[in-house]
């Protein structure tokens, strides 16, 4: 039996007395190749971008929100009835032993003065607990304390887009800003987390102790209203068992009878966020599946090829038959060859798709990245065309009958 | 035991709904070392009886010993293993690759074997020498002329060490001088190294090199004699 290297070096003088028709076969398999991995890499850097901004609004998130009420026999949505307070949330943090950390939530919309400067934002009353909720940093100063909160202290804590919009260089830590004409003294400034999966920017915010926003900035419609609570569940496997705690627990503490509906909701903010990556990724496959059709009419285009390379070469079949080649070594030739036009024709869509994900996150500025395991998958995925599509034509030059292939002219 | 044994084989070929007796009952035998020629008009069985002797097709029926094994009964990958190890083709018109150096065609038949390629460039060019091309082992067959490249191809029959060198019209497409020339050098081989030379020609002076003639006639035998040579 004919050796591999001598086998290669038959196709590779086959391909190369055909120059034109070897690169227009190739291009196929390029463009094949250099779609799946630029799709690949458009696809990974979106839902890369999705997986930044989820960890950016805070791990293993839980939302508490009011239930809805009913006005006529319309139910006019969650959120819309104010049934919880302070101390749901206190017994919350106190009594759900799967619960890390707690934040009660009281915001609303108010314009702050500074010096000449003023900007409408959103005001979050809160506890020292949203921190840890969401994860969230100080890029100056303290946080309030829960001496702020029982006191219900003129505090607050400015995100970067406030600080941008009233202060310009200078340092806020320390001065005073009105907040619905009220004086606060600002004691930290929180760090830039950038834009929510939603595009909100999350930096235009103040957060102020949630007594301070219910007593002074908002009032309330009964003692110690607030609007939903956040909640941070120990770990990600905690989390069902948080939401039915906290379920529990506020059935109990709003007095709910069996065969009543609750009068909240518990949200699970975090799967909801990784329902959205998991659909980027989805994306992304599709993207790819759609990009390896190409490739696959490339596989065509060199099955093609490569039968008619064997009516053209039947008389060169007919002398290799003669002086002794097996039907495996003419096999072998021609997927030799067919595989040898994939794997050059992977090799430089390998560069192409690199340079037009390049090209995309240059000109049109999307995220791209470029996984080595795309490209390992991309470049076996056209070995693999190669081989299947090159099987055939080999398999019909075997079966030759050497003596019809040696008169064929 | 004869070295090719062939008895009462016949050769049919289907062409729609008529059937060609291409070959009908010919029973021959050949010893090692014999120089024999095959002649016959057109459409007498010649060219399929030399077909079936180099295992390029198979008989319809009756039996084909070579060195006392059934042919018959071996797989094309049997078969082929017996074109490499035992028969040299020689065809009237050269059958080399083209784009291929001399010396490449040569070693086409090793190359098949499986031998390393160093020794199988040492052997080609051995056999390229014995034809007297050595200094042409880097042309290609364009670059060559007609009774060059059959010398080519004599060498490549030469350069597995068959035993069998078969031989369709060698000379059908060369002058009269470098005829003679090729069927000088088919004395010499069957001579000098005892290769069994068979060789199917139309030309009385041609089958004149040959020790035996058999006369082909409409698929069966006419006549089987032997000659002096001249």
């Amino acid at each position: 039996m004919i050796n591999v290297a001598s086998a290669l070096r038959i196709s590779i003088r086959a391909l190369r007395v055909n120059k034109m028709r070897s690169a227009l076969t190739m291009l196929g398999i390029i463009i094949g190749v250099g779609a799946v991995i630029a799709m690949l890499a458009v696809g990974t850097g979106a839902s890369e971008k999705i997986a930044q901004q989820i960890s950016s609004i805070g791990s293993n998130l839980l939302m508490v929100l009011p239930g809805a009420t009913t006005a006529g026999g319309v139910r006019m949505g969650a959120g819309t009835q104010s049934t919880l307070t302070l101390g749901d949330a206190e017994s919350i943090q106190r009594e759900c032993p799967a619960v890390s950390d707690v934040a009660p939530i009281l915001s609303g919309i108010a314009q702050v003065v500074y010096g000449n400067l003023n900007w409408s934002t959103g005001i979050t009353g809160t506890t020292p607990g949203m921190m840890a909720v969401r994860d969230w940093k100080l890029s100056a100063g303290r946080p309030f304390t829960e001496q702020d909160v029982k006191s219900a202290t003129k505090v607050c804590l400015l995100g970067q887009t406030v600080v941008d919009n009233l202060f310009g260089g200078l340092d806020p830590v320390n001065q005073i800003v009105r907040i619905k004409k009220i004086p606060f003294t600002v004691v930290g400034v929180l760090e830039s987390k950038g834009q929510t999966p939603t595009g909100q920017d999350q930096d235009d915010t103040i957060y102020v102790p949630v007594t301070t926003a219910q007593k002074k900035l908002f009032g309330t419609a009964f003692p110690g209203m607030i609007r939903l609570i956040m909640v941070k569940a120990k770990s990600t496997e905690d989390l069902t068992a948080a939401e039915k705690q906290i379920t529990e627990l506020l059935r109990q503490r709003h007095r709910i009878g069996q065969k009543q509906e609750n009068d909240f909701t518990v949200r699970n903010l975090t799967q909801m966020m990784q329902a959205a990556e998991q659909s980027s990724k989805v994306m992304t496959l599709l993207l790819g599946a759609i990009a390896s059709v190409s490739l696959v009419v490339g596989g065509i285009g060199i099955m093609n090829i490569m039968l008619v390379s064997v009516t053209e070469r039947t008389r060169e079949i007919g002398i290799r038959m003669a002086v002794g080649a097996k039907s495996w070594d003419i096999r072998m030739q021609f997927i030799i060859e067919a595989v040898t036009l994939s794997f050059i024709g992977g090799i430089i869509g390998i560069i192409t798709g690199i340079s037009a994900s390049a090209l995309l996150s240059m000109l049109a500025g999307w995220p791209t990245i470029i996984s080595p395991l795309s490209i390992l998958l991309a470049f076996c995925f056209a070995g693999m065309v190669g081989l299947s599509f090159g099987f055939y034509p080999a398999y019909k030059a075997s079966l030759l009958n050497p003596i019809d292939a040696l008169r064929y002219e | 035991m004869s070295f090719i044994e062939v008895r009462e084989i016949s050769k049919v070929y289907r062409l729609g709904d008529i059937s060609v007796n291409a070959l009908s009952s010919v029973s021959v035998t050949i010893e090692k070392g014999e120089f024999a020629s095959i002649m016959g008009p057109s459409g007498s069985g010649k060219s399929t009886f030399m077909n079936i002797l180099g295992c390029l097709d198979i008989p319809s029926g009756g039996t084909y010993r070579l060195e006392g094994m059934d042919v018959g009964n071996l797989g094309r990958d049997e078969l082929a293993a017996i074109r490499n190890k035992k028969i040299g083709f020689v065809f009237q018109g050269f059958n080399l690759l083209s784009r291929t150096s001399a010396l490449e065609n040569v070693e086409l038949p090793l190359l098949y074997d499986g031998m390393p390629g160093g020794e199988r460039r040492k052997r080609a060019i051995a056999a390229l020498r014995s034809v007297g091309l050595e200094e042409r082992a880097d042309h290609h067959p364009n670059q060559l002329s007609g009774g060059q490249q059959q010398r080519v191809a004599i060498a490549r029959a030469l350069v597995n060490d068959a035993p069998i060198i078969l031989a369709d019209e060698p000379t059908g497409n060369l002058d009269t001088k470098t005829s003679a020339e090729i069927m000088e050098l088919f004395t010499k081989l069957n001579v000098e190294s005892n290769i069994t030379v068979i060789l199917v020609t139309h030309e009385a002076e041609i089958a004149a090199y040959s020790r035996r003639i058999i006369k082909f006639l409409d698929g069966r035998i006419l006549s089987d004699e032997r000659t002096d040579r001249l």
